[in-house]
């Protein structure tokens, strides 16, 4: 495998806009060519090489390639933006947009992670190993259609409204979450392993829903269907014993599913 | 500054010009008779010729508009273009921002285009952004179907009156016709509902669709505007409302267009009719009712219809016809808008999805198709999409290319569309294909002559402003029914494009986008004593029930870079008490 390692020489404080830091991109090109690939920073166009250090082996194929950026990009937005192949790791935090509509490969954040991580994404693996912002998984402002594909897996905490408008795919958060994960959510997994705030679900139409955690107020749009122990989703056995909800009948065409742990909800059972 | 344009294949309906090789001459922004020998010359050889596209039904400023462009970044994202070359920045698919639809419009060889909707209380608004649209003449309709005034005067049964306000209102809001959408229906919907024919009478006022229409068309010829009235009919997109189109088109026939600027011929003028065309009750017994209005439009005289034509993209519906897009809205579970305009009219705007695989927007781009084919004489027919409606206005090329290639029509029926675009219509049974002479009838010539306009646009003769369009399209040469595709990219970017004679466009780039074009509104007063009196209705509702004040409400013409009042020239401007500002004023 090819391995073209970036060294980030000082994040700027206006932010880099880097949907080229990307296999795809980075294709066939050779390691000046690499260099040359022009970034925005704010209005400016600028090279890669103005803000990385850049070596490595470069490949043709982009399956082939393995991007690890050596520090911290906390302020650099969209690396792997909609990229369909090949791996990209990040040894440090990074800002918003991180594999925003990704089809395809591998993106690893050692660090946090800012808001829209896997923003409208179809297909690939996006893991964040410290915490990542709001909308995680969620669509573009304004669309009705997210994340369609794919497995993104927060490895920390989440923000606000993750998950919202999920179509398809799979949804791991570690830790906690804050108020309305999976709002307008119609289809996919979303799994929280640890405690929600608020609004589980708001206007949720379709998918899947686990809390492992504590969900400190639940919506009233939900029917109770009972208890279940030991729930199947996706071919994924979760142990232990759930509450079962449908709805979120404040919508039309409610059939979203939630289970939530009954330790420590027995306040949002009937 | 003169310029020529030679050998070019001229198609100029207006003037019985059919792909007849000959030179265009300008100077000073108009046409014509011959040129100095040193006048610059474009080359139009193995090219064709058009006037300037006319856009008669199109929506492009205002309110809605602007909710469409605000509640859709989804939809702005589709289309972005950086600033360069003197543009600016801009983007939006469906509902383009206000100088990037200038631009759209002008490499498309279109330089006028008509904002079919707007609501008398945000005329200001609407203006504004005629403001920073470069390129393109244009005009405002204001609304007067569901207005307190028009229908308290229409119960009373008092049509000077009622054209005494439909002048003051024209002039107050710099309005260039008499627009109605769902006549009665919009304020029903302010109390809950809606009508569902021409014949279900308004809450409180009582009148109905029919009255409105009649009464607003005898109206529009006491005033003589140049326009004929503008009807969105009741029921739009609703199985079974062919019946209330054909009452609707009736309702007016008898009454005789007296124009006072222009030479219209028409009474009516009927808008986006695709969407008013269908059988059954219910979207599975459904049944296409085009051939039916087509054969009622092919034996009557008094009106002239644009399509509407289904363009199969994702695009921002938005209309006047506020209980319509409640019902849109209930169908597709899609975001909402909805506006009341306080004692005038109201609104709604949601996202839609044409996907061809669907059947019922397989079956609305037949009907579409149907009326384009069905429909004999282009001289009653407008090219439009009803834009952003039934399409953004950038697919016009297309819906050209349909017209002129069954074999482009056959490919995406056989292929791509639902059969239900099959079954339910009759357009697989169609083999019409529409010549480049038939084109610029539907784009052009048409279009000018029932907006009154066509002293001066949509015609190449001596005396017309220099809006000039020069495709890479060579008859000659190709075989335009198998070359679709490439009929489709020429009438997209225009080889020139010419507005008051300066080239605009060269080679579908725009090289001068920071022309602005003029405004067209109506000034003029019926009997100055019943409009003293109208007035006094108007302040006292304003002081009851406006949230503004009547000394705000009417739009100065010096908030008119380029204004060309029409009609009544010795009217006074009561208002802004200022002297019009001069023509060709630039902005």
């Amino acid at each position: 495998m090819s391995e073209i390692i970036l060294k980030p020489k000082e994040q700027p404080q206006v932010p880099l806009e880097a949907e080229n830091i990307s296999p795809d991109a980075f294709a066939g090109k050779n390691i000046d060519e690499i260099k040359n690939i022009e970034i925005w920073h704010g209005n400016k166009q600028v090279t890669l090489s103005d803000f990385f250090d850049v070596e490595g082996e470069p490949s043709d194929d982009a399956s082939d390639i393995k991007i690890i950026i050596d520090g911290d990009v906390s302020n650099t937005k969209r690396i792997g933006h909609g990229m369909t192949a090949g791996e990209i790791i990040i040894k440090g935090d990074t800002s918003m947009y991180v594999g925003s509509e990704m089809n395809g490969g591998k993106i690893t954040v050692e660090g946090n992670a800012g808001p829209w991580a896997g923003r409208d994404m179809k297909g690939g693996e996006l893991t964040i190993m410290g915490d990542a912002g709001d909308y995680v998984g969620s669509s573009y402002r304004g669309d009705w259609r997210g994340m369609s594909g794919g497995v993104l897996t927060v490895y920390g905490n989440a923000g606000n409204e993750i998950a919202e408008y999920m179509l398809g795919g799979k949804l791991i958060v570690k830790g906690d979450v804050r108020i309305m994960p999976g709002v307008h959510m119609n289809g996919g997994t979303l799994i929280i392993e640890g405690n929600v705030i608020a609004r589980t679900g708001g206007e949720m139409k379709g998918g899947t829903i686990i809390v492992k955690g504590v969900i400190d107020e639940f919506l009233p749009g939900f029917e109770f269907l009972g208890v279940e122990k030991g729930i199947e989703v996706d071919g994924e056995t979760f142990e232990g014993n759930f509450f079962k909800f449908k709805g979120d009948n404040a919508t039309k065409g409610a059939g979203g599913i939630i289970y939530a742990a009954t330790k420590g909800n027995a306040h949002i059972a009937p | 500054m003169q310029k020529i344009i030679k050998n070019g294949m001229v198609y100029d309906p207006l003037n019985n010009i059919d792909g007849e090789k000959m030179d265009i001459c300008i100077e000073d922004g108009k046409i014509v008779e011959s040129v100095a020998n040193d006048a610059e010359v474009i080359d139009a050889s193995g090219k064709i010729v058009m006037a300037g596209g006319v856009d008669p039904h199109t929506h492009i400023a205002g309110a809605k508009v602007n909710v469409g462009r605000m509640y859709r970044p989804e939809d702005s994202k589709r289309d972005v273009m950086a600033r360069g070359g003197g543009m600016r920045a801009g983007s939006g698919f469906s509902v383009p921002s206000t100088f990037m639809t200038g631009y759209r419009y002008a490499q498309m060889g279109y330089t006028t285009a008509m904002e079919a909707a707007m609501p008398p209380l945000l005329a200001r608004h609407t203006h504004e952004e005629f403001h920073d649209m470069p390129i393109i003449d244009h005009a405002a309709y204001p609304l007067f179907g569901n207005n307190w005034f028009v229908m308290k005067y229409l119960k009373e049964g008092d049509l000077d009156k009622t054209a005494a306000y439909a002048a003051w209102l024209l002039r107050a809001t710099k309005g260039y016709a008499i627009k109605i959408v769902n006549p009665a229906g919009t304020e029903a919907w302010a109390w809950g509902g809606n009508v569902h024919g021409i014949n279900d009478p308004v809450p409180y006022f009582d009148v109905t669709g029919a009255d409105i229409i009649k009464g607003l068309a005898e109206v529009n010829e006491m005033l003589g505007l140049p326009h004929a009235i503008h009807l969105h009919c009741n029921d739009l997109g609703h199985p079974g409302n062919y019946e209330t189109t054909i009452a609707s088109f009736d309702v007016p026939k008898n009454i005789v267009p007296k124009p006072k600027y222009g030479d219209r011929d028409k009474i009516l003028y009927a808008t986006h009719v695709q969407f008013h065309c269908y059988g059954g009750t219910n979207w599975r017994d459904f049944v296409s009712a085009a051939p039916k209005v087509a054969d009622y439009i092919n034996k009557s005289d008094h009106l002239v219809v644009d399509i509407g034509q289904v363009t199969l993209d994702e695009t921002t519906t938005m209309t006047a016809d506020g209980p319509m897009e409640y019902d849109l809205h209930s169908l597709n579970g899609l975001k909402w808008a909805n506006c009341d305009v306080e004692m005038e009219t109201g609104s709604g705007v949601v996202p839609f999805i044409y996907a061809a695989k669907a059947p019922v927007p397989a079956s609305q781009w037949g009907v579409g198709m149907e009326l384009f084919l069905e429909i004999k004489d282009p001289t009653k027919i407008c090219l439009t999409t009803d834009s952003p409606n039934a399409g953004p206005f950038t697919r016009y090329p297309r819906v050209m290319a349909w017209l002129m290639s069954n074999k482009y029509r056959m490919n995406l029926i056989e292929n791509e569309l639902h059969k239900w675009a099959q079954t339910k219509t009759t357009v697989a049974t169609l083999d019409r294909e529409y010549s480049l002479y038939e084109i610029a009838q539907v784009t052009r010539a048409t279009s000018a002559k029932v907006l009154g306009l066509s002293d001066t646009k949509g015609h190449l003769g001596v005396g017309a402003d220099a809006d000039i369009a020069v495709y890479d399209i060579n008859p000659e040469t190709q075989d335009l029914s198998a070359e679709y595709m490439a009929v489709e990219k020429a009438f997209s970017n225009a080889a020139y494009v010419l507005k008051d004679g300066e080239i605009v466009v060269l080679d579908g780039t725009m090289v001068k986008p920071d022309l602005y074009g003029r405004t067209y509104w109506i000034n003029t007063q019926f009997k100055p004593e019943v409009e003293q009196e109208v007035l006094v209705d108007v302040e006292k509702w304003f002081k009851q029930y406006y949230s503004v004040n009547f000394e705000n409400y009417p739009v100065q013409e010096d908030y008119i870079p380029r204004s060309v009042p029409l009609l009544g020239d010795s009217v006074p401007e009561e208002i802004s008490g200022k002297e019009p500002a001069a023509e060709g004023a630039s902005k």
